[in-house]
C-alpha cells in the first residue's frame, strides 16, 4: 500500500501562480500547512523565462486609466474575454506590482526613482512594468525567496503528480504523486487544492516553452472530469529565433524595434498602420505569415522561411540597459548581435489562452479545487492574450485562489478525507501496468516528435478544415501505436518514465485542440481559419468546453460574460 | 479570400531543430557520459555515445538526442534550455557549466565529457541532490525584512501611497547579485565548500549581500548569521565562483563587500 502525506492546502506547480498562491494562502492563515508540489525543483518553472513585462495601471495622473486597460484587454481578446474577469484583473493589478516591490523585486526605475513602464502590443498606454528583460525571472526569485519567510509553506521538489483524487462526491481529496528521487508512488491528501501547472506549449515542436511545459496538469484535470475551455486558442508569438524557438521579447518592439521583410520594408504598415509592430500578437503573426506567403520572407540557413527583427537603430547603451537578456540570447543561440544586425525570427507557439474551466474566482467544477495562471482558463484573455497580461494574471489569481483555498480549508479543518481505494488502484494500474510495464517497440520520443511536428504544420497560425482533419487523424493514429513502454527500468529519478507519461498527456490534449479548432468555423483572435476568414458573432461568440469521454472528447458551449463593451471590428 | 496556409517552409525541413536531418552540414561528436545509480549502489562508469552536431547544437541538445534515440535511461535534469531556470548544471570537460549554454562547437574538442557537479551528492548519472545547497540559501534569510517601512521616507506621494523609490544607483548596488539563477555552478567550483559543508558557499553569501545592499531592506542581524568560523571568514578568495557563473554574478565581490561592512571599513546603514 502506498504512503500518505497530508496538507491542508496543496498547490500543484511552482511557477508564478503557484508561488503567489502559496504566499497568499500563508498570509491568509498562518496555521494552515501548505504543500507546493512541483515536477521541477521549485522555482525552476517556466515562468522564469517570461521576459518583457507585467501589465498594470500605475500612473493615472499621467494619463493612464483602468478602463483603458480593461478595454484594451477585451478588444485584444477579440471579444471572447469574460468582461467582468478582465475588469478584475485590471483593478487588482496595481497592488501586485507594489507588493512585489515590497518583497524586493528589482523593477527598472525612472530617473526619479519611481517604477518604470514600457510600451507593449495592443495597449493604449505604456503599462508593461518591467525589470530589464527578465521580468518573469525576477518575479520568480522574489516570490520564491519570500516563500522562505513562511514556516508553513513546504516545498516538494521533483514530485510528478499523476492524478487528482476526489472523495466520490466531487469534493477534492488529494493527488497521486511519484517522488522522482526515490521513485515512490504516494498519495497526498488535502482539504483544498490549486492547480498551477502552467501552459503546455511542448505540444508543438517550434515553441518558446521549456521542455517541462507539457499538458500533464491539464490532462489530470480533464481525466478527473473537469472541462478544458477554449483550447483551440493557441498564441503564436511573432518573434521566436530559429531553430531553438527561444523567445525574443515583445519588449524589443516596445523599445522601438522594427519587423522587416526581404525588401527592407516595415511591412506592418500594410496590416496595422496605426500600431505597426505593436499591434496584438495574433495580428502581427498573421501579417508575418502573409508576407512570407507573398514571397517577401528570408530563408534561414535551416531552410525555414522567416522575417527579421531590426534593432540596429537603437543605441547600444539602451539595449544594454533594457534588453541585455535578449542580446545575450541572440549572440549565444542565433550567432547574431542585435546591436549590429537584424535577427531572423518566425511566429512561434507561446501561450495557451485555453485551460481548465474556472469561474471568475478561479473555482473549478470540483469543490475545494481551484486553478490559476496559464493552466486555468478563467477567460481573462479570450481568443488572444495581450503581452504582459499573463504574468499579471498569474499574480492576481494566485492571490485570489490562495485566499479562497485557505478559507475553504479552514472551514473544513475537522472533516475527514475519504478517498475510495479503487480510484487509487485504478491510477496505479494506469501508470504502472499501462505505461511503466507496457510493452511495445515504437520509440515514444519519435511519436512525440511526429505529433509535435504535425501540430506545427496543421494547427499553426492559419488553419483549415483539411489540415485539421488530417492532423486529427494523424494524432489518433499515433496514439494507437505501441509507444507506452519505459525502457529505463530503474526506480530512481526515472525521467524516461516521466517523458512517456508526458507524451500520454500530449496525445490526449492535442486531440482537444484539433477538435476545438475544427468545431470553431470562424476566425477569432489567434484562431484563424482560412476557410472561414471572418469572425462570426452570431454562431461562435461563445466558449468551447471539452469534457472527458472514453471514445473522444465531448464538446459543449459556454456563454461569454458581457458587462458594457459591445463587439466591434478590431483595427490597429 | 485567397487561400493561405502555413506551408511557407520551402523544403520539408521543419522550424524545430532536428539533428537527424542529415541534409545539413553534419558532424559527429562523442559524448562520454558519467553513469551511476547511487541508491542501487552500482559502480560508476562512463558511456560513450556518438551524436550528430550542428553549428548551434548545445551539450543539452546532444544529451537529449542521446536520450531520445540511443539510451533513454540517461539521468539528466533540464527544463528551460535558455539559461534561465538553472537546472542543467554539470561538469563539462572538467569545468562546471550549464549544458544548455555550452555549444559543442565552442568546446573545440572531439570528445565531450559530461559529469555530475562536484560538491553535490549524486542521485543518478548527471543528476545531483541540491538539498544542502538550498538549505544554505534559506539559512541567510533571503528576503526583504521589516516591511514596517518608515513611511515618511522614500514613499512615492505622487501616484501611489505604497511604492518605494529607488534611485538607479541604489538599484545598481544589488542588481548584479540578483541575476543568480541558483544553478549551483559557483558552489560546485568552490574549494572551500569541498572541505567544509557548513560553509554557506558563494551563492548564499552573494544573496546575503544582495538583500543587505537593498535600500528597501531593514533586516538588523543579517551579518551575524555568517559571522563564525564556518561562515564569511572561511572563504579564501580562490575566485573560482565568479569565473564559472553563467550569468555574470560576482559572488567573490559580494563576499569582499560583506567583509568590508563587517570590519567597519564600509559604513553600515544599519550600524550593526
Amino acid at each position: 500500500m502506498t504512503d500518505n502525506l497530508y496538507h491542508d492546502v496543496v498547490i500543484i506547480g511552482s511557477g508564478l501562480a503557484g508561488l503567489r498562491a502559496a504566499i497568499s494562502c500563508a498570509e491568509t492563515n498562518k496555521k494552515l500547512s501548505i504543500g507546493v508540489i512541483s515536477k521541477v525543483q521549485v522555482m525552476r518553472s517556466h515562468s522564469v523565462s517570461a521576459e518583457g513585462g507585467t501589465a498594470a495601471v500605475l500612473f493615472e495622473d499621467e494619463g493612464d486609466n483602468k478602463d483603458s486597460h480593461i478595454y484594451d484587454t477585451i478588444r485584444g481578446s477579440d471579444f471572447l474575454a469574460d468582461q467582468d474577469v478582465a475588469e478584475l484583473l485590471v483593478r487588482q493589478m496595481p497592488d501586485e506590482i507594489y507588493k512585489l516591490d515590497d518583497w524586493g523585486m528589482p523593477w527598472s526605475r525612472k530617473t526619479d526613482g519611481r517604477i518604470d513602464q514600457r510600451h507593449f502590443g495592443g495597449y493604449s498606454f505604456p503599462r508593461a512594468t518591467y525589470a530589464q528583460d527578465k521580468v518573469g525571472f525576477y518575479e520568480m526569485q522574489t516570490l520564491y525567496d519570500t516563500c522562505l519567510k513562511f514556516d508553513n509553506i513546504h516545498f516538494y521538489n521533483e514530485w510528478f503528480c499523476t492524478s487528482i483524487l476526489d472523495d466520490g462526491n466531487n469534493n477534492f481529496a488529494g493527488l497521486t504523486v511519484i517522488e522522482m528521487k526515490s521513485g515512490d508512488f504516494l498519495i497526498v491528501k488535502a482539504l483544498a487544492g490549486i492547480i498551477c501547472t502552467g501552459g503546455a506549449g511542448r505540444m508543438y515542436s517550434f515553441s518558446t516553452y521549456a521542455y517541462s511545459s507539457t499538458p500533464d496538469g491539464l490532462d489530470m484535470a480533464y481525466r478527473a472530469g473537469l472541462a478544458l475551455k477554449d483550447m483551440e486558442f493557441v498564441q503564436f508569438h511573432p518573434t521566436g529565433i530559429i531553430p531553438s524557438g527561444i523567445l525574443i521579447t515583445e519588449g524589443a518592439r516596445g523599445e522601438g524595434g522594427y519587423l522587416i521583410n526581404n525588401q527592407g520594408e516595415r511591412f506592418m504598415k500594410r496590416y496595422a498602420p496605426k500600431n505597426m509592430e505593436l499591434a496584438p500578437r495574433d495580428v502581427v503573426s498573421r501579417s508575418m505569415m502573409m508576407e512570407m506567403q507573398e514571397g517577401r520572407g528570408f530563408v534561414h540557413e535551416t531552410g525555414v522561411e522567416c522575417l527579421k527583427l531590426d534593432l540596429t537603430h537603437i543605441s547600444e547603451d539602451r539595449i544594454k540597459e533594457r534588453l541585455a537578456g535578449i542580446r545575450e540570447i541572440g549572440i549565444k543561440f542565433s550567432g547574431v548581435d542585435i546591436v549590429n544586425e537584424p535577427i531572423e525570427i518566425r511566429p512561434v507557439c507561446h501561450y495557451m489562452m485555453g485551460g481548465i474551466h474556472t469561474d471568475i474566482d478561479g473555482r473549478t467544477e470540483m469543490d475545494g479545487l481551484w486553478a490559476a495562471g496559464e493552466a486555468a482558463c478563467n477567460s481573462t484573455h479570450g481568443a488572444n492574450r495581450l503581452g504582459a497580461n499573463s504574468t499579471s494574471e498569474c499574480l492576481v489569481w494566485g492571490k485570489i485562489t490562495g485566499m479562497l483555498a485557505a478559507g475553504y480549508a479552514h472551514t473544513h479543518l475537522n472533516s475527514t478525507i475519504d478517498i475510495p481505494n479503487d480510484k487509487i488502484l485504478l491510477e496505479e494500474k494506469r501508470i504502472y501496468d499501462g505505461i511503466f510495464r507496457g510493452t511495445g517497440n515504437v520509440n515514444p520520443y519519435e511519436v512525440k516528435k511526429e505529433l509535435t511536428d504535425m501540430m506545427d504544420k496543421n494547427a499553426y497560425v492559419f488553419r483549415n478544415e483539411d489540415g485539421l482533419t488530417d492532423g486529427l487523424k494523424k494524432a489518433r493514429e499515433l496514439s494507437k501505436l505501441a509507444w507506452n513502454h519505459v525502457d529505463d527500468k530503474a526506480k530512481e529519478y526515472n525521467t524516461n518514465f516521466v517523458n512517456v507519461m508526458e507524451l500520454d498527456s500530449i496525445l490526449r490534449v492535442s486531440e482537444i485542440i484539433l477538435m476545438g479548432a475544427l468545431n470553431r468555423k470562424e476566425s477569432r483572435g489567434a484562431h484563424s481559419r482560412t476557410d472561414y476568414p471572418n469572425r462570426d458573432d452570431i454562431n461562435f461568440l461563445k466558449h468551447t468546453l471539452a469534457y472527458y469521454n472514453k471514445a473522444e472528447p465531448r464538446l459543449a458551449w459556454h456563454p461569454v460574460k458581457f458587462t458594457q463593451y459591445a463587439p466591434v471590428e478590431r483595427k490597429y | 479570400m485567397r487561400e493561405l496556409d502555413n506551408m511557407t517552409v520551402k523544403s520539408d525541413k521543419k522550424a524545430g531543430c532536428d539533428p537527424r536531418d542529415d541534409s545539413f552540414d553534419l558532424k559527429k561528436t562523442t559524448l562520454r557520459v558519467f553513469r551511476t545509480n547511487t541508491a542501487q549502489g552500482k559502480d560508476s562508469h562512463f558511456d560513450s555515445l556518438v551524436v550528430p552536431v550542428q553549428r548551434w547544437t548545445t551539450v543539452l541538445d546532444s544529451l537529449l538526442y542521446a536520450k531520445s534515440y540511443l539510451d533513454s535511461s540517461i539521468g539528466i535534469r533540464y527544463s528551460c534550455r535558455m539559461a534561465s531556470c538553472g537546472s542543467c548544471g554539470m561538469k563539462i570537460n572538467g569545468i562546471p557549466r550549464l549544458a544548455c549554454y555550452t555549444k559543442i562547437s565552442e568546446l573545440e574538442d572531439p570528445v565531450v565529457v559530461c559529469e555530475p557537479l562536484p560538491n553535490f551528492p549524486v542521485i543518478r548519472d548527471l543528476v545531483t541532490d541540491f538539498t544542502q545547497f538550498f538549505n544554505h540559501h534559506k539559512s541567510i534569510n533571503p528576503y526583504i525584512q521589516n516591511l514596517n517601512y518608515d513611511k515618511t521616507e522614500k514613499i512615492d506621494e505622487v501616484s501611489s501611497s505604497h511604492s518605494h523609490r529607488q534611485s538607479r544607483e541604489e538599484v545598481d548596488k544589488y542588481l548584479q547579485f540578483s541575476y543568480c539563477i541558483k544553478c549551483g555552478l559557483c558552489y560546485s567550483a568552490c574549494p572551500t565548500v569541498a572541505t567544509d559543508t557548513k560553509f554557506p558557499g558563494p551563492q548564499a553569501l552573494a544573496q546575503l549581500y544582495r538583500y543587505y545592499a537593498d535600500s528597501r531592506d531593514a533586516g538588523k542581524n543579517r551579518l551575524n548569521i555568517v559571522d563564525d568560523r564556518h561562515g564569511l571568514w572561511r572563504c579564501h578568495f580562490a575566485g573560482s565562483c565568479s569565473k564559472v557563473c553563467p550569468k555574470g554574478v560576482d559572488p567573490a565581490l559580494g563576499i569582499q563587500l560583506l567583509r568590508s561592512y563587517m570590519l567597519g571599513i564600509s559604513k553600515d546603514k544599519r550600524n550593526v
